[in-house]
């Protein structure tokens, strides 16, 4: 190796390691300071990471009676996995029909589907309210509601799917249809095997989105704490202003947010890497 | 250019197929037999009679359900269309409650007996003119397709209206619904002083429009102006900072040489992993006034006051920018990891015998394959960054605001987050409906003008 390369790589290994440090910063943070307890020291910011003496007292009070941290979770957690669920079978389908079917309609379809997705999703939040309210899935009906919302319209994200499917040879269509298997068929025994990456690209994506959404359960679920999710709890501890253990509450909370949804994550990594460059580059 | 022109052609098709089809229309009027005849007012009934149920009575059933929902449930609502609504409800003076119109649902259902109408209409024509295609099939001496080909064909030959057909209605119902009605929204006075049933909203015409335009002192102009301005800004910054700096901590972590590449990666695609709720939540309280880094900095007699991170407009600008490298550049190395193993390696090899430094094989070779085969991703993540509600609302809410701009906005607001504190906070919603609009404008006409520019889509073959 030269000595050009040494040094080249010197830096190199200089850079990576700080973008390291930046990268986890938050990361470490978050986990010292959720082990920081309220009852001994502030509850609110302060400015030291390493707690002075480690304590449970933050994850104790959200397992206590005293909030519902648990029901909260295990809302989103609900919604999480329904609206995984669904979506993937709606994508799936969606993309099946685009793919490998022509029919009357089939591009001005698509072409509805890009324009209606160039509006904000926020734009109709309130009428999506009422529209809930109609079928009365708003405040105590929250949950249900909301999956609702998350399945309904996910039709319109086929694009990276449909691509993928694309990239099957349709030859295989062709035999398999030959040998007098309906397109029903085909879908079922074939290309769903087949595309095992890229459905669990999709389901992966479905089952993080609603750990995040806070905007729209807070709309649904105003005011009726028992249907609210974890996103609209941590929100507001965070954003109280009272620090009477609210911020080392959201640290605590926030972990047990991100544990499971990140061992979940690391695991299919291999099928979102997938899944984003097939996608990217598709457009 | 050439997109344009495809626009056109296919707009001429689209005529071209609808003139057809209302040919084919007349003629099965024109010359059906009595039965398709009596298919102009009874769905179907030919289809019946012909023993062809599963159609038959589909169209019947259609034709039941869209007659209902015109007539027997809307009627009362679209009939008050022009108006919303006269009579706003409230309390009699003997202390009863009268219930009024509510505009709300006229107009809401208002559009959806139009949509029903339309609906009816093409059912009508689809009716008659399969009804007349059978005649013609059964005088040619061809046998009928039965029910049972009928059922069977919906897992096969006609499979992806089965596919669809939940799909389709979800999004219309949840979707197209809802972005119609907030359209006419646009164009009434709704918001917290007319709020039905109490007080009732209108229509106002271009009056919205005007005020968003307006640079009176009563007007949003300059607001919107300003709101628009960051966006533009902060999309830019947003995708090609996040492009270019992802793509160099890829090639820093592709080097030869160079060691745990996996472990590089992992730190971070944790990024990604964890939820955003949580990272940017945390993230936007490090650099609050009394947060982490202010009080660190305080506590150990570097600063004297708390720096004003999210209190003064362009720190927190840049800051919000720089913040985003964070979210966006492990996006960005994954895509770009997977992309420069295609380059050929002998392509870099002949380069350097050539003399060629990194840089300058940087300049020829690796960028012009990326910008190639990234162009989409770039023009979709630009206007995925138009959109950006997640990061500017979970770290800073559009703070901070100032006095130069009106209706809530503050100064990293996005068109999104405007629209969002417009909507929730000030109930205003003609105007949120507005920027709605006016979002969708924006991102077409960029969408529409760099769509065709992309080297990929002139020239597909181009890299292959």
């Amino acid at each position: 190796m030269s000595k050009k390369r040494k040094i080249g790589n010197f830096f190199t290994y200089v850079v990576l390691i700080i973008i390291s440090v930046i990268w986890l910063f938050p990361f470490v943070g978050l986990v010292l300071q959720s082990f920081r307890s309220y009852v001994t020291e502030f509850g609110g910011m302060v400015g030291y990471l390493v707690p002075k003496k480690f304590s449970l007292d933050s994850y104790i009070y959200l397992f206590s009676g005293e909030c519902k941290f648990i029901r909260w979770y295990l809302n989103t957690l609900i919604i999480a996995l329904c609206v995984t669920a669904g979506q993937t079978v709606v994508v799936v389908c969606v993309s099946y029909a685009l793919s490998r079917m022509r029919f009357a309609g089939r591009s001005f379809l698509m072409r509805t589907w890009l324009i209606l997705g160039m509006f904000p999703g926020f734009l109709t939040m309130i009428c999506l309210y009422f529209l809930l309210k109609l079928l009365g899935l708003t405040q105590a009906g929250a949950v249900p509601g909301l999956i609702l919302i998350g399945i309904a319209s996910s039709g319109m994200g086929y694009y990276v799917c449909k691509g993928y499917f694309d990239t099957i040879p349709k030859s295989l269509d062709e035999a398999a249809r030959i040998d007098g298997a309906t397109r029903a068929q085909i879908l079922i025994s074939m290309i769903v095997p087949l595309s095992k990456p890229i459905i669990i690209y999709t389901a992966l994506v479905a089952f993080m989105a609603p750990w995040c959404d806070y905007v729209f359960a807070s709309y649904v679920a105003f005011g009726h704490s028992n249907s609210y999710n974890v996103a609209v709890s941590l929100q507001n501890w965070v954003w109280t202003n009272d620090y009477q253990g609210f911020f080392t509450r959201f640290c605590a909370g926030g972990i047990l947010v991100a544990i499971p949804v990140t061992i979940l994550f690391m695991c299919l990594q291999k099928y979102y890497v997938e899944g984003v460059t097939g996608g990217a580059v598709k457009g | 250019m050439g997109n344009f022109q495809k626009n056109i052609t296919a707009a001429k098709e689209t005529a071209k197929q609808f003139a057809g089809g209302l040919r084919d229309l007349g003629e099965s009027i024109a010359k059906g037999s009595w039965k398709t005849k009596v298919s102009i007012l009874i769905f179907g009934f030919a289809h019946i009679l012909r023993k062809q149920f599963l159609r038959g009575f589909a169209f019947l059933a259609g034709e039941a359900a869209l007659i209902w929902v015109i007539f027997g449930f809307g009627w009362k609502y679209i009939s008050k269309f022009g108006t919303l609504g006269t009579s706003s409800g409230g309390y009699n003076p003997d202390g009863t409650i009268s219930y009024g119109d509510n505009s709300f649902f006229i107009l809401l259902y208002g559009i959806l007996v139009l949509i029903a109408f339309v609906a009816l209409l093409i059912l009508w024509s689809m009716n008659l003119r399969d009804s007349y295609k059978c005649e013609k099939r059964l005088a040619e001496g061809r046998s009928l397709l039965g029910n049972k080909d009928d059922w069977h064909s919906l897992f096969d030959r006609n499979f992806a209206q089965t596919l669809l057909t939940v799909p389709v209605i979800g999004i219309f119902i949840f979707t197209v619904l809802p972005i119609l009605f907030m359209i006419c929204i646009a164009f009434t006075n709704y918001d917290k002083d007319h709020t039905p049933p109490a007080a009732l909203f209108t229509w106002v015409g271009f009056e919205n429009f005007r005020k968003i335009f307006d640079f009176g002192s009563a007007g949003l102009g300059s607001t919107f102006f300003k709101v628009l301005g960051w966006t533009l800004c902060w999309a830019f910054f947003a995708t090609f900072l996040n492009y270019f700096l992802g793509m160099g901590v890829a090639i820093l972590i592709n080097r030869n040489g160079i060691k745990f590449k996996k472990l590089w990666r992992t730190i971070l695609v944790m990024t990604i992993a964890v939820p955003q709720i949580v990272s940017l939540l945390y993230i936007g309280k490090l650099f609050a006034a009394d947060g982490l880094i202010n009080l660190f900095l305080m506590d150990h007699g570097f600063i004297d006051r708390a720096i004003p991170f999210w209190t003064n407009a362009n720190y927190a600008r840049v800051l919000i920018i720089l913040i985003n490298l964070w979210v966006g550049i492990p996006y960005m190395m994954l895509i770009a990891t997977g992309l420069l193993m295609n380059i050929p390696a002998d392509l870099y090899e002949s380069a350097r015998i050539d003399g060629a430094n990194s840089f300058q094989m940087f300049r020829k070779i690796t960028l012009p394959y990326m910008l190639f085969v990234t162009g989409p991703f770039l023009l979709t993540s630009f206007t995925g960054n138009l959109n950006n509600f997640n990061v500017i609302y979970l770290l800073n809410k559009g703070q901070p605001k100032s006095m130069s701009l009106s209706d809530g906005a503050g100064a990293t607001d996005l068109l999104v987050t405007w629209l969002y504190t417009v909507t929730v906070t000030n109930n205003d919603y003609k105007i949120a409906a507005v920027i709605g609009i006016m979002v969708f404008i924006v991102t077409a006409v960029i969408s529409l003008a760099v769509y065709g520019m992309l080297p990929s889509v002139k020239d597909e073959e181009g890299f292959q």
